[in-house]
């Protein structure tokens, strides 16, 4: 086959916004943004689990919506706003999803829980969640081999909750310890 | 993956003119089933030509009084658009049922009708498969085929068609709008997608170098007296073993007009127009459903592993149908069959 016998193509610049900050980096056409974020950045909170889509442990946000950036080139994201969970939340300053998946007890190994919390996320500013059924089905495309299923639900229907009723506290860093 | 140059283009006219003067470029747009591919090697493009900054992203409104869907709005866009959730509520519900939110953010229209079969062998580039290397045999006739199809199928290829969107489609009528090199043209679904026959490599009627660039609704109607009824092995994030889109016009009490379209069974979205007739004049009932039922299914043949389909598909067709004819559609997010 011809196209088996072509050279590699050159590395192409690629401008990358993540987290708020500008990267310049030059990379194959064939990088993903998951192994670009992961190899390149050294941002590596977003996991690797299958890199076939189906298990969401590589979820990031591109301009607000969540998607699996094991499935994006890193060259297509050129000048998109990246989100990761390193720029989701920090030890210092939890967001509310974080200290919720602490106070319930939402994980066990924790390989999982970076794409669930962007996931997560990404579900809450959609709107679409209004109550655990709905969040067990638009979370179907987070997988925890642990199985923390039910206190992952619990975590982020009380966030959602929380932000639906303002009144309600939503959860802390101090709820956590 | 193997490694290929990549350029994006700006206008349509110059990503088709790429596309259609190399035979190893594609167009990519979601990238959620090609890039998948690319990994496993099965798809092995020279060149990508990026199609996402071009300006398909609209719904629009049709003289007609139906909708004109970009081809790059995202499937996540369309199914919670206020005019498709209102109109076209089955369209809706179908694409809801399909993979993750994730996808669905990411993948887009024209990308949902182009997604390639989920048959394990042919994601297996280790394996023959004629769909992926024409001639080289089908291993899934005599092996695992609890996905495979039980109705159009050929010698040479038992792969289904993975989209539950597309199933909707079909029952809708809708039209396919492409360009290529040689200019626009229109497709009506039932013709865009083909059954493998000889050529299974082919998922679809299009030509190297023609792009979708829109898929249009016709006037809206059913109202709620719609369905769209998914079965699959786990309650979520998994291709269908069998679903059925169904809606029913009633004419007082009988049914006046019905569209009945099969997912999970045939290369293609299955329709047989001749079962939809039956169902004209009739009352809604097990009787009527189940001829209607018989009808579409006729010369349905396992392969082994998928015998259970066949009734499967009976048994949910006329589910579907007295789901569709009651107005209480299948809830996506609740998995209590009504």
């Amino acid at each position: 086959m011809p196209q088996d016998a072509r050279s590699a193509p050159e590395p192409v610049a690629v401008t990358l916004s993540v987290n708020g900050e500008t990267h310049s980096v030059e990379i194959p056409p064939s990088a993903t943004l998951l192994d670009v974020l992961r190899e390149r950045l050294h941002l590596t909170g977003s996991k690797k689990g299958c890199d076939q889509g189906q298990c969401g442990a590589c979820t990031v946000l591109i301009d607000g919506r969540r998607v699996n950036s094991c499935l994006q080139l890193a060259v297509m994201n050129d000048g998109r706003e990246i989100t990761t969970i390193e720029g989701i939340g920090t030890p210092e300053h939890l967001h509310p999803l974080q200290a919720a998946f602490v106070t319930h007890d939402a994980f066990q190994c924790g390989y999982c829980t970076p794409g669930q919390i962007c996931s997560a996320v990404g579900m809450l500013d959609e709107g679409h969640a209004h109550g655990p059924e709905e969040i067990r089905e638009l979370m179907s495309g987070n997988l925890c081999r642990c199985g923390a299923y039910t206190n992952i639900v619990e975590a982020i229907e009380e966030v959602r909750r929380a932000r639906e009723a303002p009144t309600l506290k939503a959860p802390t860093l101090e709820a956590a310890e | 993956m193997m490694n290929f140059s990549y350029t994006r283009a700006t206008t349509v006219g110059d990503a088709i003119e790429a596309v259609a003067g190399d035979p190893h470029a594609r167009f990519i747009a979601g990238g959620t089933n090609l890039v998948d591919l690319m990994k496993y090697d099965v798809e092995r493009p020279g060149r990508l030509v990026d199609i996402t900054r071009l300006p398909l992203k609209d719904i629009e409104d049709t003289a007609e009084g139906g909708l004109k869907i970009g081809a790059l709005v995202p499937n996540s866009d369309l199914a919670y658009d206020t005019r498709i959730e209102r109109d076209y509520p089955l369209l809706a519900s179908a694409i809801l049922a399909g993979a993750s939110a994730q996808l669905r953010n990411a993948a887009t229209t024209g990308g949902n009708l182009l997604q390639r079969t989920r048959c394990y062998y042919f994601y297996d580039a280790g394996v023959p498969c004629n769909k992926r290397e024409p001639g080289s045999g089908c291993p899934a006739k005599t092996g695992v085929n609890r996905i495979h199809a039980i109705l159009g199928a050929s010698d040479s290829c038992i792969a289904t068609h993975p989209s539950d969107m597309c199933v909707a489609l079909a029952a809708l009528g809708a039209t396919v709008h492409v360009e290529g090199p040689d200019g626009a043209r229109t497709i009506s679904f039932e013709d865009f997608h083909r059954l493998p026959g000889d050529s299974p490599e082919k998922d679809n009627t299009l030509a190297h170098g023609e792009m979708v660039t829109a898929v249009e609704l016709p006037a809206p109607r059913f109202g709620k007296k719609h369905t769209y009824l998914k079965l699959r092995d786990r309650l979520s994030y998994a291709f269908a073993l069998v679903s059925v889109a169904a809606a029913v016009e009633l004419d007082g009490d009988v049914v006046g007009e019905a569209r009945i379209a099969l997912g999970g069974v045939a290369h293609k979205p299955w329709r047989v127009p001749e079962a939809e007739a039956l169902l004209k004049g009739k009352l809604p009932s097990s009787s009527a459903f189940e001829e209607a039922a018989d009808r579409l299914l006729k010369g349905a043949a396992g392969h082994g592993e998928n015998d259970f389909k066949i009734e499967l598909a009976r048994r949910a067709v006329v589910r579907a149908l007295f789901q569709a004819a009651a107005g209480t559609p299948q809830v996506q997010s609740s998995k209590i069959v009504n």
